[in-house]
């Protein structure tokens, strides 16, 4: 005699008790090593000799300088790519014109190059050996190894993050209502403030909110135009990365910790705006591979 | 009919290109010109110096690795999230984006504490004969966790989406689980898996920060291509520099081709009705 | 193979899908199960294939108890609705699946005999290196129906087979599936929400409401005697009017229709628009022609009658009168069905 439960559902494949437990226990031991246990060391180092030794080493003058320059490099760089962002999508996903295609493969360059090659790059535009050093230093600019340099190679990158998440969002959305607007007199502006914008908002701040996590973690490329002068030309990562060389464990784990909340809280945002709606659900892997974009549309 | 044409492509894609060509394409262009400038022979030899090579196979050996464990360790992440019902599974799907959110350094540091002889793993796993920090295997556990998320992010939407009547007609036609999974499950997934695994690969390449604390950075034996153009501009020796950095710019282009290609195989069976 | 319901019950949450149905069905029969959506009926298809289990009751496969049998052992051959061919395998690919993952070892020479076998059995020879979106709708149900009789299955089952093809297609496609079916000699079972589909195709159909058998019989059987309101309305077009019983006798305003041995009370009387005669006058139901439409062998007229009521009829194209006339509306073959 067959016991009847009511809902039960015969097993998909992979449902077997034994072998979902398993994986699930295997899955859940890989995730505890690889990305719980980073999380908890730096806890546990921050404030292993207590909270009055933690708050010291964040309020040292170097720490708190890397922390003002990390938050300056920030504040001019992600709002500067976010409009550019917002300015590329709009380009594409509104307007046909030849070049799309390859114009997407540009803007994702960044994501496809080393961090260390993208500052290299720039000591070669904006150093000493660039293509406009000599012009630069006859005008005593100085570019590299000081903020203006932090901040190029900070958007260089970030430069692919806004439009990344607005790109196949604005595309699936198609032009209608902005057409429907124009056709009744809206100004371009007033167009995309009161039609696209409602419609991307969450996407948009999805995007700036990856776009300042990368921003004020970004340490290949920093490292090499910065000259990581203490106190002056260094950000927080590059002033971790002095404070371990320094066996200062505690210092370095304090400033560390600085950044390991704001990847927290990133998280917790970006699941926030999943929920909205924005994000990875519809992004693929690589915007100029992606099919519905290169149709042209009737 | 000529169709409606939207305003503010003149300001929009002025901006764009603007910004594309001064902060994206210029650099580029100034590295191929900087390398370009040494002239063939020259050139060649730098990228060619046995530790320049010794750098590559250190990197590109490393990097295999660490995606193969992501291969398999992303897609059964990816199974479980989709597939099975726990408590705390929400969680772990968010945190499965922690190694893109947590900067380099930070995670640098933290594996490093972690895998060093005295660390809560290194420890243990000193007493079993295994060194990890300072050796190549830590060089892969950091490019390991730094590219986690790419197969897991492009295999979990194709997973969820996959038409649960594909497996129920391989079930009704007599296939067993394992099968299933080999023949019909499986190869639905490979062009996800692909693009994910070749986006791992990338990143496993040109990854720095996370990498140069627990490698130990060894001359030929833990020292990664990017930390060899690092050295060498820190020397002085822009030239070498460049030309280290170029190659590694072109690995970059040859994944992007590659990533763009797989993908462009993904969409080979789509159907529109 | 024979195939038997006993008191078949599932409940998904608490939505009780299908109330404790029972239903027998003879071997090399053609069965329809006809419903409209929410009736049970693919729930029913679903637990006969495996795909979902009882809650309770059993299904018998000839004398074997097969409720508990999971779905890869249980020889079914199952068409979804919308194919499900593997996208990643070609038309044979796909025909030789069930073969190929068989515990029953077959040579590949063997396989492919019997691919070739299917494809020409429905119709398909040569296409057999297409991938499933490089053919039409029609061939891909037809792949579907090869991939599923490849295994041998003791029964097919069908899922709204044609629900997602064109009108000719469908027609076409339904003469097909009997020829096969007459050929071969399976037992069949298939689920539609399209009457017309159902009593053109089967040999027997199974109305479904609510979860609920509410009559089955021959396609005859069901079109000639609807047990009730609700089959009579589901079969095809039917005008209602209100009536009152009083000593065996319908009475709908005035006029009288038998209703011998139905107690007394309200009821409706139920007809068929072709079914109603227009009559200058005499006997019938007063009404006045509100719309005459003009269709390619009939007309349609749309009255009300003075009871205030609408209904509607076919008329031969000669039909002479006009929007507005009065005169009244003789109803041929009415059914009276008690309220309630």
């Amino acid at each position: 005699m067959a016991k009847h439960l009511s809902g039960r559902r015969p097993p998909r494949i992979g449902d077997a008790p034994n072998f979902r437990r398993a994986l699930i226990g295997i899955v859940l031991f890989f995730v505890a090593v690889v990305v719980i246990a980073p999380l908890a060391v730096i806890a546990s180092h921050a404030f292993s000799k207590g909270l009055p030794y933690f708050a010291a080493a964040i309020a040292e003058p170097d720490t708190r300088h890397a922390i003002m320059l990390t938050v300056m490099t920030a504040l001019i760089a992600v709002p500067i790519n976010t409009a550019f962002g917002i300015a590329a999508a709009w380009a594409i996903t509104k307007h046909d014109f030849p070049g799309r295609r390859l114009l997407l493969i540009v803007i994702e360059i960044p994501f496809s190059i080393s961090p260390i090659v993208a500052g290299v790059s720039y000591l070669f535009v904006y150093g000493l050996q660039g293509l406009f050093g000599p012009v630069l230093e006859a005008a005593e600019l100085k570019i590299m190894f000081a903020l203006p340099g932090i901040v190029l190679a900070s958007m260089f990158v970030t430069a692919p993050f806004v439009a990344r998440e607005l790109i196949p969002l604005m595309q699936a959305q198609g032009r209608d209502l902005e057409e429907a607007a124009t056709s009744l007199g809206a100004s371009g502006w007033r167009t995309f403030f009161t039609v696209t914008l409602p419609n991307i908002k969450w996407a948009l701040l999805y995007g700036v909110v990856l776009c300042n996590s990368r921003v004020m973690g970004e340490f290949g490329a920093v490292s090499v135009v910065s000259g990581n002068i203490r106190g002056q030309t260094n950000t927080l990562p590059l002033h971790i990365e002095l404070l371990y060389h320094d066996y200062d464990a505690v210092g370095a784990f304090a400033a560390a910790s600085i950044l390991a909340t704001l990847a927290v809280i990133t998280l917790v945002v970006k699941v926030a705006l999943e929920r909205q709606g924005a994000g990875r659900r519809s992004r693929p892997a690589s915007l100029a591979g992606n099919d519905s974009l290169s149709e042209v549309k009737p | 009919m000529k169709r409606r044409v939207l305003p503010g492509l003149p300001l929009s894609l002025g901006i764009t290109l603007v910004y594309a060509a001064i902060i994206i394409v210029l650099p580029l262009i100034a590295l191929v010109f900087k390398a370009a400038s040494l002239g063939p022979a020259d050139y060649w030899r730098i990228i060619s110096s046995d530790r320049a090579v010794a750098s590559y196979v250190v990197t590109i050996s490393c990097a295999f690795v660490a995606t193969v464990f992501n291969l398999v360790f992303g897609l059964a992440l990816a199974w479980v999230l989709v597939r099975y019902r726990f408590p705390g599974r929400r969680i772990i799907d968010a945190l499965v984006d922690l190694p893109f959110a947590l900067p380099t350094a930070v995670a640098g540091i933290s594996l490093t504490t972690l895998f060093a002889v005295n660390g809560w793993f290194g420890g243990p796993l000193s007493a079993l004969g295994i060194k990890v920090a300072y050796t190549p295997l830590g060089i892969m556990i950091a490019m390991a966790f730094t590219s986690l998320p790419f197969v897991v992010r492009t295999v979990q939407p194709v997973l969820e989406e996959l038409d649960p009547t594909l497996e129920e007609a391989a079930q009704t036609l007599g296939g067993s689980d394992l099968s299933i999974f080999a023949r019909v499950v499986l190869p639905l997934l490979t062009p996800a898996l692909l693009a994910g695994v070749s986006l791992s690969f990338a990143r496993s390449l040109g990854e720095f920060g996370a990498i140069i604390f627990i490698a130990g950075n060894q001359p030929f034996e833990t020292e990664i291509t990017a930390l060899l153009a690092f050295i060498r501009l820190e020397e002085y020796d822009y030239p070498a520099s460049a030309a280290i950095a170029s190659v590694m710019l072109i690995a970059a282009f040859v994944m992007l081709a590659v990533t763009n290609l797989l993908q462009a195989r993904a969409l080979r069976y789509t159907v529109r009705n | 193979m024979k195939i038997r319901l006993d008191n078949v019950v599932k409940t998904f949450d608490t939505f009780r899908a299908v109330h404790g149905v029972s239903l027998d069905i003879e071997s090399g029969e053609l069965l329809a199960l006809l419903g409209p959506s929410g009736s049970g009926k693919t729930t029913i298809l679903r637990m006969v294939a495996g795909l979902e289990y009882a809650d309770g009751g059993h299904i018998y496969f000839g004398t074997e108890d097969a409720t508990d049998i999971p779905v890869r052992e249980r020889g079914v051959g199952f068409v979804f609705q919308h194919y499900a061919l593997f996208p990643h395998m070609t038309v044979s690919e796909n025909i030789a699946f069930g073969m190929k993952v068989s515990k029953v070892k077959r040579s590949p020479e063997a396989i492919r005999k019997r691919v070739e076998e299917l494809l020409a059995l429905v119709q398909l020879s040569g296409l057999g290196e297409r991938f499933p979106g490089q053919i039409s709708g029609g061939q891909r149900q037809r792949v579907a129906l090869a991939r599923a009789l490849a295994v041998d299955p003791r029964v097919l089952l069908l899922d709204e087979p044609f629900g997602a093809l064109d009108a000719n297609v469908r027609r076409d496609l339904r003469r097909w599936l009997r020829k096969i079916h007459d050929e071969l000699g399976i037992t069949t079972l298939f689920v539609t929400h399209d009457q017309e589909e159902a009593l053109d195709l089967a040999d027997r159909v199974v109305i479904l409401d609510k979860g609920t058998i509410v009559q089955q019989g021959t396609p005859e059987e069901v079109c000639r005697n609807p047990e009730n309101a609700f089959v009579m309305r589901f079969l095809g077009d039917a005008n209602s009017l209100p009536a009152t019983i009083r000593d065996g006798m319908a009475y709908v305003q005035d006029v009288a229709y038998d209703a011998a041995g139905m107690a007394d009370g309200t009821a409706e009387v139920l007809f068929r628009p072709a079914d109603v005669a227009w009559r200058e006058d005499g006997h019938g139901v007063p009404a006045q022609i509100v719309r005459v439409l003009d269709r390619p062998d009939s007309r349609r007229v749309l009255a009300k009658t003075t009871g205030g009521q609408s209904i509607e009829f076919d008329t031969a194209p000669e039909f002479p009168h006009r929007k507005g006339e009065a005169g009244f509306i003789d109803i041929r073959r009415p059914r009276i069905y008690k309220n309630g």
